[in-house]
């Protein structure tokens, strides 16, 4: 109850310094996905678009970039989430783990409401298809975003341990970026890349999305119990994290 | 009823760890006003904000209870690139209290004027103290913990504090933190020493002032 009432004023104060109270920094939220998507729609229609005939290329581009959009920004804003926040510690009632969940909400929902701006605008001018299984569709959203807060709730406190874990999170995460499984179909790579890249938790969630999103028109990978594994692991591997964080910070 | 016991805290340093507190007994009654005297890192504002429960101990138990303040210092308690209301806004959130009808005491206890639509790292010491102390006096609590806040302030503010603490809320417990005897003095009924990592607790002022001076 306490904690429901920090996290709201948490979430309350966020605002306020991501978006600021001009709105112009709130639209940011839908300009940049919308410039990404159109870039690549143009490319793939210009150049390859022909080779995904069975499933619509916008499409393909709007899950793919929304799904990588989702686990990437959300550990990027657990990253010092401590020291602009920490005079708020003064404060008995507020703890670490509430400047995470307020910013992993706050993430998530921004991204959400994101991409559903674009799905609604996209499908509904006709441009590519309404989604085959929303339901499906959404279950993979919400495992996705499991899989980016579980992955923030390890790096953000770890960011605090080292400032290199800040400086390796950006090679990583656009390493990860081609591997995630946004820009390519699984049932498209010769065999042994495949099995390779089943490996890879994001994977899953995207292939899921993607049934859910264009129904069962092609072979489609992934292994449900696998990810939610992951996310566990991930998930307690994080909060032993956070737990550590709490336990050593300095309040000025 | 407030009760400490036991508490330990120690920082690491370069090759071990530095003992701040070493096993404090402290209690406080309602209404108990307690002055903590010690020399310059002693452990005073350690011991606040351990008693705030804004850092963990490594020992010890702390039982409150009674309605704890935060700590009211210079700085600390409100983010510095929000503006003024917009602290108090997150303040009464945290403590789930209504806002609107606690703007106008802010407004006129803080003196702040257009600047308490201003971010708070824009404001002077003086305003920024001006503004802790106006949105801790909003939040209903049984004991104030002061670390040295009315210090930073002119004559007129600290007249205002008198007022507004000392006086209207004079049922109050109080742990005030100070290395000025004067102050606490003024305003304290017991006395507490803080050497070598221990408390020592008088239940008589001069006492207490007494084992300062003889241990300075």
């Amino acid at each position: 109850m306490i904690q429901k009432r920090v996290i709201h004023a948490l979430f309350m104060r966020e605002i306020l310094t991501r978006y600021g109270r001009h709105n112009i920094g709130f639209l940011w939220l839908f300009v940049d996905p919308m410039i990404f998507i159109a870039l690549i729609g143009v490319f793939w229609q210009l150049t390859r678009g022909h080779q995904f005939s069975t499933v619509s290329t916008l499409a393909f581009a709007v899950t793919g970039y929304s799904s990588v959009h989702l686990w990437r920004s959300m550990p990027a804003q657990c990253m010092s989430a401590i020291l602009p926040n920490s005079t708020l510690l003064y404060h008995r009632q507020v703890k670490p783990m509430d400047f995470y969940l307020s910013r992993l909400l706050l993430e998530g929902m921004g991204v959400t409401m994101a991409t559903s701006f674009l799905i609604f605008v996209l499908a509904g001018g006709g441009w590519m298809p309404w989604p085959a299984d929303p339901l499906q569709l959404i279950l993979a959203w919400v495992l996705l975003a499991w899989f980016g807060a579980a992955l923030g709730l390890l790096i953000g406190p770890l960011s605090e341990r080292s400032a290199l874990v800040g400086k390796i999170w950006a090679p990583i995460s656009y390493l990860m970026f081609p591997l995630s499984g946004a820009f390519f179909l699984t049932y498209q790579l010769p065999p042994q890349v495949c099995e390779f890249m089943l490996w890879i938790p994001m994977v899953h969630g995207v292939e899921y999305m993607r049934e859910g999103y264009f129904g069962a028109v092609v072979p489609f990978f992934y292994d449900l119990p696998y990810l939610i594994a992951c996310n566990l692991g991930l998930t307690l591997l994080g909060l032993t994290q956070v737990r550590w964080v709490s336990r050593g910070i300095l309040v000025e | 009823m407030l009760e400490v016991r036991n508490l330990s805290k120690f920082y690491p340093v370069r090759g071990g760890k530095r003992v701040i507190l070493d096993g404090i007994n402290l209690r406080l009654e309602k209404g108990q006003k307690l002055g903590i005297l010690g020399r310059n890192g002693s452990g005073k504002s350690t011991l606040i904000r351990l008693l705030g429960g804004c850092e963990a101990p490594d020992s010890g138990t702390i039982d409150r209870g009674m309605r704890l303040s935060w700590p009211l210092a210079f700085h600390g308690g409100f983010h510095n690139s929000l503006t003024g209301l917009d602290n108090l806004r997150f303040i009464c959130r945290i403590y789930g209290t209504t806002i609107e009808d606690k703007i106008p005491f802010v407004q006129e206890f803080s003196e702040l004027g257009k600047y308490l639509n201003e971010p708070v790292k824009s404001y002077s010491a003086g305003m920024q103290a001006r503004l802790a102390f106006a949105l801790s006096m909003i939040i209903e609590f049984d004991c104030f913990l002061i670390d040295e806040i009315v210090a930073v302030g002119d004559d007129r503010f600290a007249h205002r504090c008198q007022v507004e603490l000392f006086e209207k809320r004079a049922d109050r417990a109080m742990i005030i933190v100070s290395h000025n005897p004067t102050y606490i003095r003024k305003h304290c009924d017991c006395a507490a020493v803080l050497l070598d990592g221990r408390l020592h607790q008088f239940d008589d002022l001069e006492e207490g002032f007494a084992f300062y001076q003889a241990n300075q």
